[in-house]
C-alpha cells in the first residue's frame, strides 16, 4: 500500500484546471502515488468528498471520492480512485448546489444526472472499473469527470443568479 | 400607463427593502418588478412602479437614510424576447475589460444580455450572463467568444440555458 502525502490544492485562477487531463498509465508507480496523495489529500481537507489531479497542480485523468456518511448520499462506494473515467450512461437530471475547493468563494446551481454509469481503471491494477451509482456520489464523479476535462462548476452554473458567495462561519 | 423607474443604493442594513417597499407604498406605488442584491455589502435595487408619479415617489423616498435614489418616470417597455436562451460563463484571473469585451462580443452577434452578475474572490473573477440570441448565432458567437477569452486569457462557455417546464 503507497503511503499517500499531502498534496498543495490549487485554485482557480490557475491554468491547469481549465486544460483537459491528459490519460494515464494506471499502472505507473507516478499514478499509483498520486492516487494514494489525492486520498490523503480529500481526507484532511474538511468537507472534501472529492479531489482531482488537476486540482494538485497535475493535468491527468484521476481522481479521488468519498461521499460516505453525506446526507444527500445513497449509493455509496467508500473512498476510490478512478483513471481516465467517461460518464457511458446519465439520466435523471437534476439541478443541485455545489462548491469546490479549487473555488472557495463560490458556489453554484448545476445540473448533474442522478443516475450514471461510469467506465473507468482502477490505479495500480490498471483493471476495467464499471461502476453505476445514483444521487451525490453521481454528482461528486461528474464533477470530478469535468476537472480532468479541464471544466469546472462555474462552466455549467444554470445563470446569471446561480451563483452564490460561500458564507463563512468562523 | 406610465411607469416609474427606481434605483435605491447604499450601505446595506437590516430593514432596508421594509424601509423603501413602506414610503413607496404610503404613497401608492405599486411594486411590478424588482430586483435586490447585495455587492460587496452595498445594497442595491432597481425597481418599477406604477400608482405614484415622479414626485411623490421621491419625496417618499427622500427621508431613507444613507442611500442613494433615483426616480424616473419610463413608458412602459415590450417586455417580449424574441430568440433563444444562452448561458455564457467566463472565468480567469481578474483584469481591466473582461464585462466590456464579452458584452461588445455578444452584441456583435445580435445577443442581447437579460441578466448577468459578476463576481471577483480573491483573483478570481467571474461572469455569468444570460442572453437572447438569434436563431442560428450560436455556432458564430461561440467562435468569436473563444478568440475573445483567449486574447483576455479567461475560460468561455456558451451553452443553452436550461428552462424545462415541471
Ligand atoms: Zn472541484
Amino acid at each position: 500500500m503507497t503511503e499517500g502525502r499531502v498534496r498543495p490544492v490549487v485554485t482557480a485562477p490557475a491554468a491547469v484546471l481549465s486544460t483537459v487531463g491528459a490519460e494515464v498509465d494506471p499502472t505507473s508507480p507516478e499514478v499509483v502515488q498520486l492516487a494514494a496523495d489525492l486520498v490523503a489529500t480529500m481526507r484532511v481537507s474538511p468537507g472534501c468528498v472529492g479531489l482531482a489531479a488537476p486540482q494538485v497542480g497535475v493535468g491527468v485523468q484521476v481522481f479521488a471520492v468519498d461521499v460516505t456518511g453525506h446526507p444527500k448520499a445513497v449509493t455509496t462506494h467508500g473512498a476510490f480512485v478512478l483513471c481516465n473515467a467517461k460518464i457511458v450512461e446519465a439520466s435523471r437530471w437534476k439541478a443541485g448546489r455545489e462548491g469546490c475547493m479549487s473555488v472557495p468563494d463560490l458556489t453554484g446551481d448545476v445540473k448533474r444526472a442522478g443516475r450514471v454509469m461510469v467506465e473507468a481503471v482502477a490505479p495500480g491494477t490498471g483493471e476495467p472499473v464499471t461502476l453505476s451509482t445514483d444521487a451525490f456520489e453521481a454528482r461528486a464523479l461528474q464533477h470530478e469527470i469535468d476537472h480532468c476535462a479541464g471544466k469546472l462548476f462555474l462552466d455549467r452554473v444554470a445563470g446569471a443568479h446561480a451563483i452564490y458567495q460561500r458564507r463563512v462561519y468562523l | 400607463m406610465h411607469e416609474l423607474a427606481i434605483t435605491v443604493i447604499g450601505p446595506d442594513r437590516t430593514g432596508i427593502v421594509a424601509d423603501v417597499a413602506e414610503a413607496l407604498a404610503e404613497v401608492g406605488a405599486n411594486l411590478t418588478d424588482s430586483t435586490m442584491t447585495r455587492l460587496r455589502g452595498h445594497f442595491a435595487m432597481t425597481l418599477i412602479c406604477t400608482g405614484a408619479g415622479v414626485e411623490a415617489a421621491s419625496l417618499a423616498l427622500e427621508p431613507l437614510d444613507g442611500v442613494t435614489t433615483t426616480v424616473r418616470e419610463v413608458s412602459q417597455a415590450d417586455a417580449a424576447t424574441n430568440g433563444e436562451p444562452w448561458v455564457v460563463s467566463v472565468h480567469g484571473a481578474d483584469r481591466l475589460g473582461i464585462v466590456a469585451a464579452v458584452a461588445r462580443v455578444v452584441a456583435a452577434e445580435g445577443g442581447n444580455i437579460t441578466d448577468l452578475s459578476t463576481r471577483l474572490t480573491g483573483t478570481l473573477y467571474v461572469l455569468i450572463a444570460e442572453i437572447d440570441l438569434p436563431a442560428g448565432a450560436s455556432e458564430e458567437l461561440a467562435e468569436r467568444l473563444a478568440v475573445a477569452g483567449a486574447e483576455l486569457g479567461v475560460e468561455v462557455t456558451l451553452r443553452p440555458a436550461e428552462s424545462e417546464l415541471l
